[in-house]
């Protein structure tokens, strides 16, 4: 099965480079963009297909390596 | 002194860290790979800096899974004493041994210049041969040194005086102006509670000799040795 975990900062943490892609696309012309975060996606290709205990797992992969539990939050995907 | 320096795939600034340990405290310093799995006794283990692991995923995270780390950690819970420079202060906060985590500089570019570092507290380990409020030079040489922690980690750090370098203009004071990467309260360097343990993003083992442009790094490693008689 595959999990896909999506990796984002939290709320408050400054975003530089959300910022920097917001003024590009303002100078692009796209008007109203309000705001822009930015974060990572990682897709994990996995033997187990037992839904509890791979989000049980995938959760445990994100306290200890994917998120920096600090400045991100991080959610889970299963398919 | 007894020091040891831990490289991993990317450190670059080992080959520093080394000289500058071995021309301070006269011994050769013992050289860990970060898959080690035994470490010497020793006084003081230097992180490096560097690119470890390319800085995939976070800058500093691979690099503080390593299996060398697991000793790094063991020394430091011990009270053991334990810098981390640029790349390492990084590993150390992704560790979790210092609180906060260094994100990209505020500007997104790499910054590389020498910067005034005003002496916050002189009483610790890595600072006691410098005077309080003393304006140091040093350089840094990174693109994500931008120091942030949650508020109530930031007041912790500065009521317990675990602030050891803030970026200062001329004059010493933490200026906008001052501050090559946003860190909040201009922090470049912090200890953890306890005190054994250092990380800062300036680089004080490359500015120990004349010939490197300057040596007010030499206090920070002089510190050390006071520290230790």
């Amino acid at each position: 099965m595959k999990a896909r975990v999506h990796i984002t900062l939290k709320n408050g943490v400054l975003d530089p480079q959300g910022k920097a892609i917001q003024h590009a696309l303002g100078a692009l012309g796209f008007s109203g963009v309000e705001d822009v975060r930015q974060g990572k996606y990682i897709e994990l290709d996995l033997l187990e297909s037992d839904p509890t205990a791979i989000r049980e797992n995938v959760e445990e992969m994100c306290k200890k390596l994917l998120s920096n539990m600090v400045i991100e939050n991080y959610t889970i995907d299963i398919e | 002194m007894k020091t040891a320096v831990v490289t991993f795939p990317a450190s670059n600034c080992d080959r520093d860290m080394f000289d500058a340990l071995e021309k301070i405290t006269g011994t050769k310093p013992y050289a860990i790979w970060h898959q080690d799995t035994e470490m010497p006794d020793v006084d003081l283990i230097a992180l490096p800096g560097g690119f470890s692991f390319g800085d995939y995923l976070r800058c500093g995270a691979m690099a503080a899974r390593s299996p060398a780390m697991e000793l790094v950690m063991a020394h430091a819970n011990r009270g053991g004493n334990v810098i981390g420079i640029c790349n390492g202060f990084q590993v150390l906060t992704e560790m979790g041994l210092l609180p906060g985590v260094l994100m990209r500089n505020r500007s997104l570019k790499f910054v590389c210049k020498n910067v005034n570092l005003k002496v916050e507290n002189n009483t610790s380990t890595f600072t006691n041969a410098y005077q309080r409020n003393q304006n140091i030079e040093i350089p840094v040489a990174h693109h994500d040194g931008n120091y942030f922690a949650a508020p109530n980690v930031l007041k912790k750090l500065e009521s317990n005086k675990q602030v050891a370098f803030r970026y200062v203009d001329d004059n010493n004071e933490p200026t906008e102006g001052a501050n090559p990467n946003g860190s909040q309260n201009n922090i470049a360097g912090i200890t953890n509670k306890a005190g054994n343990i250092l990380g800062m993003m300036p680089h004080p083992e490359r500015f120990i000799e004349e010939v490197q442009g300057g040596t007010d790094g030499r206090g920070f490693f002089e510190s050390i040795i006071n520290s230790l008689k």
